[in-house]
């Protein structure tokens, strides 16, 4: 009996400790797994340069991140509008992936480093976004949508866009939108035409 | 009746094993040249707010407590830090452009409002973190008042 349990003593003792190691293997795959992904995604950035300059036109690899980052912000706002919190965090997820991956290499120097502030800011809230509750994700895409604002003015836009705002939200709110009519992220159907045009952004293409 | 004590055993067992594993220590000495307070210099009283209910997770420097000796408790402290300061580290505030600072303290101003900081793990055991109504109200409008600085 005496041996039995002694036995059984070991066989767990070496149970135990293997399980804890393989937790440890495990967080390290995962690890791997993340530079992993992070290098493939370096890769698609490679591989956007190189068709950016073999087109003739030298901005169109940047524009055609900086529109994708313009797409995935607009999903966002549509989807506080809606107040639909799962959508927002999903467009917010996506929109953390163009961000990392924009390509700034055709801006000048000072443009660069403004551009990698608005962008590590942007990054964070749209990573908040992604996980939050409905009010968090408001709080957040208000700093987003200021983020937004600075970035257009670097970047320009190929669509005409509207900076609108309502005064209601938190001391006052703005936010971009492709269409003259307010639908309001802040308040969704409680509140959904509060707001106004302040400012008409025109395509700079 | 026997599976139970091979599975008492087992947890015992467990227990002791994963007491051999080390965690990473947030500690440090020096205070560099960017932290909150050397650059801001509030008062002594919003200095020691930040220190008692803040600094623990949000800087390089933890006091730990005594339950940080055993496991599996030093494991949810180290997460707990590690996450903090991947947030916000109150000792490299000056690294960060005004862009930063100003939604760091949008979010601390939010946080703190809306009780969810500090965190209630951590006011749990750690009494003296948690902020009086005056208290609370002193931090806030320190933290406007310096975000307003940067709009």
């Amino acid at each position: 009996m005496k041996q039995l349990k002694l036995k059984t003593t070991v066989m767990a003792l070496a149970l135990v400790s293997l399980t804890a190691m393989s937790c440890k293997d495990n967080k390290k795959e995962h690890m791997d797994g993340d530079t992993h992904s992070e290098m493939s995604h370096d890769g698609d950035v490679e591989q956007g340069k190189m068709e950016s300059s073999n087109d003739m036109a030298s901005n169109d690899g940047q524009m055609a991140n900086s529109k994708q980052i313009m797409a995935d912000y607009m999903a966002v706002k549509s989807a506080l509008v809606e107040t639909d919190q799962a959508k927002a965090a999903q467009a917010g997820n996506k929109m953390v992936g163009s961000l990392k991956s924009f390509d700034m290499s055709g801006y000048s120097a000072e443009q660069q480093t403004e551009l990698k502030d608005i962008i590590a800011d942007a990054t964070e809230h749209a990573e908040h976004i992604g996980e939050s509750e409905m009010e968090h994700q408001r709080e957040h895409f208000k700093t987003l949508s200021k983020d937004m604002m600075d970035m257009v003015a670097i970047t320009g836009t190929d669509a005409t866009l509207y900076q609108q705002f309502c005064p209601m939200y938190d001391g006052g709110g703005a936010w971009l939108s492709m269409e003259k009519d307010i639908k309001n992220p802040y308040f969704g159907s409680k509140m959904m035409t509060c707001g106004k045009v302040e400012k008409e952004i025109k395509s700079t293409m | 009746m026997k599976i139970f004590r091979i599975i008492a055993w087992l947890l015992l067992l467990s227990f002791v094993v994963i007491q051999f594993f080390p965690t990473a220590y947030n500690q440090s000495e020096t205070v560099p040249k960017t932290d909150f307070i050397v650059v801001n210099n509030p008062s002594e009283h919003i200095s020691n707010l930040l220190q008692t209910s803040c600094y623990d997770c949000h800087s390089n420097n933890t006091e730990y407590p005594w339950y940080n000796k055993i496991q599996p408790a030093a494991w949810y402290l180290e997460e707990h830090v590690k996450h903090g300061k991947s947030e916000l580290n109150f000792n490299e505030w000056d690294e960060l452009s005004d862009r930063r600072k100003a939604s760091k303290l949008k979010s601390i101003i939010s946080q703190i409002k809306n009780d969810e900081m500090p965190l209630p793990s951590y006011t749990l055991i750690h009494k003296d973190a948690i902020f009086s109504d005056e208290e609370k109200l002193a931090i806030i409008n320190y933290m406007t008042e310096l975000k307003q600085q940067l709009d």
